[in-house]
């Protein structure tokens, strides 16, 4: 097992590799001038050609990107050229904002989409179930940022019951986990009723009915837990993915997270911060992924067995 | 197992269908698929849409009615000359929210044509030569995979700026690995069949071999995947314009229309209500036609 993890983690590694490279690249290929954009439209000569050399931008861009590899591997991923604050310190000061919301949204999924994906397959072609897939099917189609306008119109503007834009307290955190909540929990509800029913034509559901099990202990002890695997799994793969999708959610209730930081910081051409944005963000989502690979090893015995013969 | 033969539409009753009849394969696809009530649904959203966008010059014009800007006339409510009101620079919203499914849907599709064709290639040959080809082109999109799509687009967009052949570019770069994954594994499952060995057999040429057998036959996720990555593209597609990293103004966009109504929708919620109904419509059409080909392309998956 500990094999395992080892070897997942050296495997991070290369791909991490992969992608400072793919964003350094595309950061320092694009067009626009970044020591322009620290020092207005009109710089002085001088002062331009000394923030260039500071920023080490006259150099070739294979030594810039050893350079900055170099120092990265010593845990130095430099300052915002354009605050000036070491990168990390601004990072790790926004995390918090956008891991609330994509906690909170999780959560708030999987209490609305396991439920409702348990009671369609039980009673599979009811009315519940089949009102149940026509609103998941309607909610899955409709863009987050819209169903926040629309949260936002209703519950800040008309009923006035919740701030629309900041994020000093709990409350400014409600309509955005419910806003990212609601479109994957749709996609939840449609997952979990499919795995359900793949599991309730098994043959140990069949064996638990024979043996006179009540419908409630065939449902919520055989069936659900298996079924339920699966879906754990959706579950935390999808928790990397949101944490690099809160960005158009951040900037539609302006809070101050990832990403608009990482929005703010392409805009304004500052290397330093979209690189270590992006390696965070990925790095976490890589983390979060071994996580839940190890934790469905635990649960699931078949798995684990798998491991432990690699 | 009867249950498997059951059908959606059919709600509990055993399948009647006569499969003995002898039918060509597309034949019965387009069968199922017309006995699949959603999917018929989806369809026909598609086709208005696609209606909408191909005559949108006829219905109304886009320089008049979708972009020049008449003050005089903002922020109307929906009436007979102005069927869903007006902006705040007086633009009718029904003209832009008309001439905007034209730019969705051609980014839409060009997007997934760029990155099938891009992916598919990447994803033929992994598949078909395994080994170190295979090895050397999955690990580097595990590595594209690694970046969340819509924080690639963005820095994508952000570092070459806006306009529609940029967004075009970030958004297919960000959907080429899903489609050589998707690709790769439909190719490796028809890989080792037995007429693939006989016309190896035959002396027939790799490149024949896979456009002509090996494709053919592991197309069936191909086209799923396209209509359901259609979607989620004109989702981002829309969510790119709303954070101001997409289609330039004053181009109808529907996500940066609601960017715009935004301030107004107080008042004024017809400016946010109906690009959003616009942009849904599309997703829903597009999702519930992908869900009915995977359904009638492989009935074995199908609950």
């Amino acid at each position: 097992m500990a094999r395992y993890v080892f070897k997942r983690i050296l495997m991070m590694i290369p791909v991490l590799l992969g992608i400072s490279f793919i964003i350094f690249a595309i950061l320092s290929f694009s067009p626009g001038d970044p020591v322009m954009m620290m020092l207005g439209d009109n710089p002085d000569p001088q002062a331009y050609a000394e923030l260039t050399r500071e920023l080490g931008l006259d150099k070739p861009f294979f030594v810039q990107y050893f350079n900055y590899i170099a120092s990265a591997l010593k845990g130095n991923f430099g300052k915002s050229w354009i605050t000036k604050i070491p990168v990390f310190d601004e990072i790790l000061a926004r995390f918090p904002t956008t891991f609330y919301i994509t906690v909170g949204a999780i959560c708030l999924k999987v209490l609305i989409g396991v439920p409702i994906g348990v009671i369609s397959a039980v009673k599979q072609y009811s009315i519940v179930d089949n009102v149940g897939m026509v609103l998941t099917l309607i909610f899955a189609s409709m863009p987050t940022f819209w169903l926040g306008l629309i949260l936002i119109l209703v519950f800040s503007l008309y009923l006035g019951v919740l701030p629309a834009v900041g994020a000093e307290s709990w409350q400014n955190f409600v309509l955005p986990c419910v806003t990212l909540a609601i479109g994957s929990a749709a996609t939840l509800v449609r997952m979990t009723r499919s795995t359900m029913l793949e599991v309730i034509r098994q043959d140990y559901i069949r064996t638990a009915r024979a043996k006179g099990a009540s419908e409630r202990v065939v449902i919520y002890k055989h069936a659900l837990r298996n079924a339920l695997l699966p879906v754990i799994t959706i579950v935390g793969l999808n928790f990397g993915v949101m944490l690099g999708g809160t960005m158009v959610i951040e900037s539609l209730f302006a809070m101050p997270g990832l990403g608009t930081n990482t929005i703010t910081a392409i805009r304004m051409k500052d290397r330093p911060m979209v690189m270590a944005s992006v390696l965070y963000v990925a790095f976490l989502a890589g983390v979060i992924n071994l996580l839940v690979d190890l934790a469905y090893a635990y649960v699931d015995p078949r798995v684990k067995a798998q491991y432990l013969r690699k | 197992m009867t249950t498997k033969n059951v059908d959606k539409t059919g709600v509990g009753k055993p399948d009647s269908r006569d499969y003995t009849k002898k039918r060509s394969q597309l034949k019965l696809i387009m069968y199922r698929f017309s006995k699949n009530r959603l999917a018929v649904l989806g369809l026909c959203i598609l086709c208005v849409l696609a209606l909408c966008a191909i005559f949108a010059d006829v219905i109304a014009d886009y320089q008049t009615m979708a972009i020049k800007q008449n003050i005089m006339n903002k922020l109307q409510p929906p009436s007979a000359e102005h069927w869903l009101g007006t902006d705040q620079y007086g633009r009718d919203i029904f003209a832009r929210i008309i001439h905007g499914a034209r730019i969705s849907l051609t980014m839409g599709i060009g997007t997934v044509l760029t990155s099938l064709t891009i992916g598919s290639i990447f994803g033929a040959l992994a598949g078909y030569y395994g080994g170190k080809v295979d090895n050397i082109i999955m690990r580097i999109m595990d590595v594209f995979l690694a970046i969340p799509n819509m924080l690639m687009a963005v820095t994508i967009v952000g570092a070459l700026g806006g306009g529609l052949v940029n967004l075009l570019i970030a958004m297919s770069i960000s959907s080429i690995p899903r489609f050589s994954r998707v690709i790769r594994s439909s190719i490796l499952s028809v890989r080792d069949m037995d007429y693939i060995e006989a016309a190896r057999a035959c002396g027939t040429k790799d490149s024949r071999i896979i456009y002509k057998h090996v494709l053919p036959n592991a197309i069936g996720p191909i086209i799923v995947n396209a209509t359901l990555s259609l979607a989620n593209t004109i989702l981002s597609i829309s969510g790119m314009s709303f954070i101001g990293l997409g289609i330039e103004k004053p181009m109808p966009e529907w996500g940066s229309m609601l960017s715009e109504g935004r301030a107004q929708m107080r008042y004024h919620p017809n400016l946010v209500i109906f690009p959003g109904i616009a942009i849904a419509l599309a997703v829903l059409g597009l999702n519930l036609v992908g869900d009915g080909l995977r359904d009638a392309l492989d009935p074995k998956l199908k609950n």
